[in-house]
């Protein structure tokens, strides 16, 4: 057992649910009990879904425990293949429906036999991998099943494209800026002159998979989600894939010249040169360059900042900040156990140490131990900063609500590059202000008398009132207090007893 | 003292409530969402969840932002090893336990079961007596899971284990003393929330013996008149912020009803006394555990009446205990009309739109009278759990509401099936839908307006005074309806 206030990353289901909901309709059910079903909640509230999200529960519940649940799920499943005619129905376990150990592979198998619709199994060990894992292996899972599916009725297209093409692997629901960083992927590629073939899972469709080895290519463009995917088709196809995050100027940069090598590659004949693309690139479109170099960015020189997040962005944000703006980052660290070793080879030399945990108090602690000038962490870290006077940029899933932006904010590519600047900063300067304001005594040396605008001269408040006044939160104390104050007035009160003060609410809500 | 079964209705044909069951696939909180407003209620608990990363990841994202103020609960994550029995379960709780002592050193550490631990069926109740003993420290059990219950049944599965801790007042003897006790206490405000004694308080606590803790301890109620007590003792049952339970009480008082406690109390160690000639009564409809634990275990009356949500549920709640503690009611009509009288703007903009309500808190029958009462049409009320014993008076008042205000009876839907329900709002394309936040979205997509169920468990929403939260609650849909109406162009597709 372990004791645990806040998890990075959530239960395996979810990693699951996540890739079967991006994809359009494909259907998943959970085995679960009652209350499960709170990714539905999620992914309504977060990313402002419009359209009911296309998961269910077949529940678990007393009856189920006494009976199995075989009739139950076979019902389930063939109910939604008549009700949604979805082209997959995915069952999913969660970490509870797992250890009933039934046969869950057995109704999918009877229940494939009724219903038109496809039916899979997620294959994940809710106890041994993540949310992250889970929505890596699922994907895969899906792909491997379609392309194996494709080659039995002989459906397959391995024919290349003529012009070159790539498909975009790990682009999905509630990650973090995912959908805006895929219009700024396709804009890029759209500038090298390359097609997109299919970008799954977001928006993909399952019947389309078989068109996968169309394409001349992948790209993974986060670690977390899709590798399994690339490696697997390289593997069946011999298809080759960059894994490079093109995020940041430099990273950006490697990523294209990746993509160039591959072209060069395959077509022996043609030779792609994306050089002058970089430059201008660089130059004109991306401010980040010249930002650098201008004077502002000059005093954030050696300022010490803290990076934590998920992989690919902790590592990216670190390199940004020391290759990009001479900012020193005294900690770098990551949440992604599982990838633990990738993660030190690839910020090795860009921090002072590495922090490989999963637990937000250790975390805490490291940032309270080194006091940075600046946070680049989740949600959880931005807590963390407030509680310690500390301002924090937001690079990495889990996040809130306010991480679903309406407006377009890309991490990748060279407008990402932009709003990474701005976002480093921003953070910076608000801490640069918030230090001069406390060495200077605050913008108004004046101190403010009072806030309220009566006086409370006249009135007397017995102890038990201000007691009570006492409990109410503070934003709105005050407005309570005026209230009360002008109901006693207007009716000759002279004592504020508790009584007095319902009477005045009472009044004041009329 | 269940009150008689649902009254005949009269006039009106012959209809009376019709009541359905469906599939049970609909969403809910899992009830260990209960937590959230536990461990703020009562002040000195720790609340330890028993489960898996999917009731923390649950609990995190569904409790946001409660959860960065070092709040005081945890959970216990199961891991593999714990799941196949390679760790002993007794030894792990036994470590987290003295760790929170260690950290946070609470009054009372309640366990909270959930779906795994019944499902490898971890023995709480029988380990928590014996870590009781061991670590100093009273744990209660309660099996707030998914496989039983729904959302804020998980307060009910907490109270009812917190019922058998409240000290009996066989045990103590002298009632006539307690009573005493009560009454002197009766009279003095909520000392232990006082800031500067609340301190001694506690230590006063610690060097008293049992006796006089009893006496001392039973402070939640406020009475500033300090009436002579005619009645037998009152306590009501119910997790309230502490305002609210100041308002219902002094609101009894007015009748000259002396409360004596709450079941919860503002500390664990203020638990009511409780005994046979004890009435208890109920403040919110999805107690029926609680209920039934209070007069099988604790032997205590219980009165059965509506629930205070509304001006007329507040008076019919009222006078249902004056009348049974023998009390004649004084003004409460009058009240009851100044109210209605004072809600005045918000009725207009209510009056003859339809509501359907999905259902997921257990809240729904007691809105519904309301918003019937408000001139609403009821279409359907869905709800997770219907006890007819413990909502009898409240079944009774929302069909005599139905007849009275000459409305249709609303089909009742107990497990209802999302699925169907959304066909059925399709068909019948209600002014309001009251539902969950995982189908609140898609619905206004669909141009139905929603309001969420959830905000209703957390807003202020009993008593006189709170009816106005309720509509405004219920009316905000509609008057961003009205807002965004003033301009002719519908600017979502």
């Amino acid at each position: 057992m372990k004791l645990a206030y806040w998890m990075y990353a959530g239960p395996a289901h979810i990693g699951t649910l996540r890739v079967a909901s991006s994809f359009k309709n494909v259907h998943a059910i959970m085995h679960a009990p009652l209350g499960d079903d709170y990714f539905n909640v999620m992914r309504s509230m977060l990313e402002r879904e419009r359209d009911f999200t296309p998961v269910t529960t077949s529940i678990v519940d007393r009856h189920v425990l006494a009976r199995g649940s075989q009739e139950k799920v076979v019902e389930n499943i063939t109910r939604k293949d008549k009700e949604e005619v979805p082209d997959l129905i995915l069952l999913t376990p969660t970490c509870t429906s797992s250890i009933l150990q039934e046969d869950l592979q057995n109704f999918v198998d009877r229940a494939a036999m009724e219903s038109k619709s496809d039916v899979l199994l997620a294959d994940v060990n809710h106890y041994r991998v993540n949310e992250l894992q889970a929505a890596d292996r699922t994907l895969e899972q899906i792909v491997r099943f379609y392309i194996e599916k494709a080659k039995k009725q002989n459906t397959l297209s391995v024919t290349k494209t003529v012009k070159p093409s790539v498909n975009i692997l790990g682009i999905f629901t509630l990650g973090f800026h995912n959908q805006h960083d895929c219009r700024e992927l396709k804009i890029l590629l759209n500038q090298l002159g390359i097609l997109v073939n299919e970008v799954i899972p977001e928006g993909g469709s399952v019947v389309n998979l078989k068109n996968l080895p169309q394409a001349w290519f992948n790209i993974v463009p986060y670690r977390e989600v899709g590798l399994m995917t690339a490696v697997y088709l390289e593997k069946e196809f011999q298809m080759p894939y960059v894994d490079t995050t093109p995020m940041g100027i430099v990273q950006t940069e490697t990523f294209i010249r990746k993509v160039a090598d591959i072209l060069n590659q395959i077509e022996k004949n043609n030779v792609y040169n994306f050089d002058q693309y970089i430059d201008e690139q660089t130059a004109y479109v991306s401010q980040a360059a010249w930002f650098a170099r201008s004077i502002d960015c000059q005093n954030l020189t050696n300022k010490k900042a803290v990076v934590f997040g998920d992989a690919t962005h902790a590592v990216a944000m670190t390199k940004i900040l020391v290759r990009e703006m001479g900012i020193r980052v005294a900690c770098a660290g990551t949440y992604c156990q599982h990838d633990a070793d990738w993660f030190r080879e690839q910020v090795w030399g860009f921090c002072d140490e590495v922090l490989i945990t999963d637990d937000h108090t250790q975390v805490g602690d490291m940032i309270a131990r080194i006091e940075p000038s600046a946070i680049f962490g989740t949600q959880m870290e931005r807590h963390v900063g407030k509680r310690l006077d500390i301002p924090c940029g937001v690079i990495s899933a889990p996040v809130h609500i306010q991480n679903f932006p309406l407006g377009y904010r890309p991490f990748l590519g060279y407008e990402g590059t932009n709003q990474i600047a701005d976002l480093v900063y921003n953070s910076f300067t608000l801490g640069m202000e918030d230090h001069l304001l406390e060495i200077f005594g605050g913008h108004d040396s004046k101190e403010v008398i009072t806030k309220s605008l009566s006086t409370d001269s006249e009135l007397n408040w017995t102890v038990e009132a201000s007691s009570e006044l006492n409990k109410i939160p503070g934003f709105v104390r005050g407005k309570v207090k005026r209230n009360t104050e002008k109901f006693a007035r207007q009716n000759n009160i002279t004592t504020i007893s508790i009584d007095v003060m319902y009477a005045a609410k009472e009044s004041a809500g009329a | 003292m269940v009150s008689s079964a649902v009254p005949k209705s009269r006039g009106f044909g012959s209809e009376t409530l019709k009541f359905e069951c469906e599939t049970g696939n609909y969403h809910t909180f899992c009830p260990i969402s209960c937590v959230s407003w536990l461990y703020q209620k009562i002040e000195d608990s720790f609340f330890l969840v028993i489960g898996t990363k999917t009731c923390g990841y649950f609990l995190q994202n569904a409790l946001g932002v409660m959860i960065f103020a070092e709040p005081r609960y945890a959970m216990a994550e199961l891991e593999e090893a714990d799941i196949s029995a390679q760790l002993n379960d007794y030894k792990e709780l036994k470590r987290l336990c003295l760790q929170i002592k260690r950290d946070r050193n609470p009054s009372v550490i309640v366990w909270i079961g959930t779906c795994t631990t019944e499902i490898i069926k971890m023995d709480l109740e029988g380990m928590a007596p014996r870590l009781e003993s061991e670590i100093g420290i009273p744990i209660v059990v309660a099996r707030a899971n998914g496989l039983d219950y729904a959302f804020t049944q998980g307060e009910d599965t907490v109270l009812a284990s917190m019922a058998c801790r409240c000290p009996d007042i066989g045990e103590h003897g002298n009632i006539e003393e307690i009573k005493n006790n009560l009454t002197i206490e009766g009279s003095k405000i909520n000392t232990d929330v006082l800031p500067s004694s609340a301190h001694q308080t506690c230590q006063n606590l610690d060097d008293l013996g049992p006796n006089q803790k009893i006496g001392l301890s039973t402070t939640t109620s406020i009475s500033l008149s300090e009436p002579k007590r005619t009645q037998p003792p009152l306590v009501l049952f119910g997790s309230l912020p502490s305002t609210v339970v100041n308002v219902l009480t002094l609101e009894l008082n007015k009748q000259g009803i002396i409360v004596d406690g709450w079941l919860p109390a503002q500390r664990y160690t203020d638990l009511p006394v409780l005994g046979e000639n004890v009435y208890v009564c109920g403040v919110n409809p999805f107690l029926s555990r609680t209920a039934m634990t209070l007069m099988r275990r604790k032997k205590c009356k219980l009165i059965n009446a509506p629930f205070p949500i509304g001006p007329d549920g507040t008076r019919a709640w009222i006078e249902k205990i004056c009348s049974v503690l023998g009390v004649t009611p004084v003004g409460l009509e009058e009240r009851e009309t100044k109210i209605w009288q004072s809600l005045e703007t918000y009725l207009s903009l209510v009056k003859g739109k339809s509501v359907f309500f999905m259902g997921d808190n257990l809240l729904e029958l007691s809105l519904a009278r309301f918003l019937t009462r408000c001139g609403m049409i009821v279409y359907e009320c869905g709800v997770p759990y219907l006890d007819k014993r413990y909502q009898a008076s409240e079944i009774a008042l929302l069909e005599q509401t139905c007849l009275e205000q000459n409305v249709p009876m609303p089909r009742i839907v107990e497990k209802p099936d999302n699925y169907y329900q959304v066909q059925r709002i399709r068909e019948l394309q209600p002014d309001l839908v009251i539902t969950g936040m995982a189908l609140s979205n898609p619905l206004e997509a669909r141009g139905i307006s929603t309001k969420w169920s959830v905000e209703f468990t957390f807003a202020q929403i009993h008593g006189f005074a709170n009816s106005k939260d309720v509509l405004e609650l219920v009316t905000r849909p509609l008057r961003r309806n009205m807002m965004q109406s003033t301009s002719n162009k519908t600017l979502v597709k």
